[in-house]
């Protein structure tokens, strides 16, 4: 398998098979709190796509080719959520000097990423040796790795936007009052997992 | 004795992290599959909780107020580490079925959230009450979870087989969330229903 079809498998794996939020359960906190309207869940989704990219072009490499060869595996969560809240601090700087718009756009969304799960999880996923074997590769290397982190992204922006057009239409529904809030978006939640149920029959 | 059982109650009951606050909801969905993996997964966090209490509380004096937040999440990685190694040393088969989730203690809000709104404001023997029995209720609401979805999704309770009926619902990951949300609907009318008891029993008082 080419290299460009290694990468349409990921793309399919993370957006769909084993979808970040209604599979794998990271990344539950956003999806909740933050899917009561469209705009904001895709503002979320976004910020979320693209701080999951750069922390496997980062934390890859520091766990590959700094740590293995240290045998400081051990620290790998210490180095890891260290790396995400600086990485996301530094973006918001960046973003916030470059482009004003894209700032307005997905700034307040960025400091609640740090904890977000999906983050943490996604570079904790692509060094395991489970995750390659998954995709019949010896190793992910920094090009896959960097791809899953993407598309597990994209994946976490399809189910939230999703929600939040469920969410939208659910809410002026007459509801039990001890339902309202958390269960029925529990509720919303369940049949979205059902819809993605199906992606997991497929076997490629 | 008084300030015990208002902490006791407050992690138990009426500020339960998994059904009241809806905190640390990733590991309550992904985990529940089987009960035991909610008893590891709770003491876990219950161990990682009381340790972070108790040192962010000794060292309140001591961290600057605004790298707060990076100093706590330091301090909870140290311990995830610890946790971490001692399972996969000594139960390596609840390290397997932990998996990711482990490294994710770190990011569970309702560690992070204790730290916050408790441990920086609390004398210390507060704190670690307080994270002993916010882990409890942790650990015993996702074990109930647990056990639920087991007997019905997979036939069982703690692995031992009860009868060959199963619904695979419950064992999806829609079923996950199925059940989360019964569990907290439940929660809040029974919540609901001993309230009002309380307050039809002071009318008739007066």
């Amino acid at each position: 398998m080419g290299t460009f079809g290694t990468i349409m498998l990921i793309a399919v794996t993370a957006m769909f098979i084993n979808n970040f939020v209604v599979v794998q359960f990271l990344g539950i906190c956003p999806f909740l709190g933050v899917s009561k309207d469209i705009k904001s869940a895709v503002g979320m989704g976004v910020a979320v796509t693209f701080v999951m990219t750069i922390t496997c072009l980062i934390t890859y490499p520091i766990y590959t080719y700094i740590l293995v060869p240290l045998e400081l595996e051990y620290l790998e969560v210490i180095v890891f959520i260290f790396v995400i809240a600086s990485l996301v601090q530094m973006i918001e700087a960046v973003i916030k000097k470059f482009s004003p718009t894209l700032y307005n756009a997905m700034g307040i969304y960025l400091p609640l990423i740090t904890t977000n799960c999906a983050v943490l999880g996604v570079a904790e996923l692509v060094i395991d040796v489970g995750t390659a074997e998954a995709l019949g590769l010896a190793s992910m290397g920094i090009l896959n790795s960097v791809a899953y982190g993407f598309f597990g992204g994209i994946g976490f922006l399809i189910a939230i936007v999703i929600m939040s057009g469920l969410r939208e239409k659910v809410k002026n529904l007459p509801i039990s009052k001890h339902l309202k809030g958390f269960p029925v978006a529990m509720l919303t939640a369940t049949f979205i997992a059902m819809a993605f149920y199906v992606f997991s029959m497929i076997s490629l | 004795m008084n300030k015990f059982s208002k902490i006791a109650s407050n992690g138990l009951i009426k500020e339960n992290p998994t059904f009241k606050l809806i905190l640390g909801t990733c590991p309550t969905l992904a985990l529940t599959t089987a009960a035991f993996n909610g008893i590891g997964m709770g003491l876990a966090v219950t161990f990682v909780l009381i340790c972070s209490n108790v040192l962010i509380s000794l060292l309140k004096k001591v961290i600057p107020s605004n790298v707060r937040i990076p100093a706590y999440i330091l301090i909870i990685a140290t311990f995830v580490t610890i946790v971490k190694l001692v399972l996969d040393k000594f139960i390596p088969s609840l390290y397997d079925a932990l998996g990711v989730y482990l490294p994710l203690i770190v990011v569970n809000c309702i560690i992070l959230g204790r730290a916050e709104s408790f441990a920086s404001k609390n004398p210390v023997t507060d704190s670690a009450l307080d994270g002993l029995f916010m882990g409890l209720g942790f650990t015993v609401s996702i074990t109930l979870m647990g056990a639920v979805r087991e007997i019905l999704g997979a036939g069982a309770i703690f692995g031992f087989k009860l009868w060959d009926f199963s619904i695979d619902f419950f064992a999806s990951s829609a079923g996950a969330f199925f059940t989360y949300a019964i569990f907290i609907a439940l929660f809040n009318f029974i919540l609901y229903k001993i309230e009002q008891k309380k307050k039809l029993s002071l009318l008739e008082v007066k």
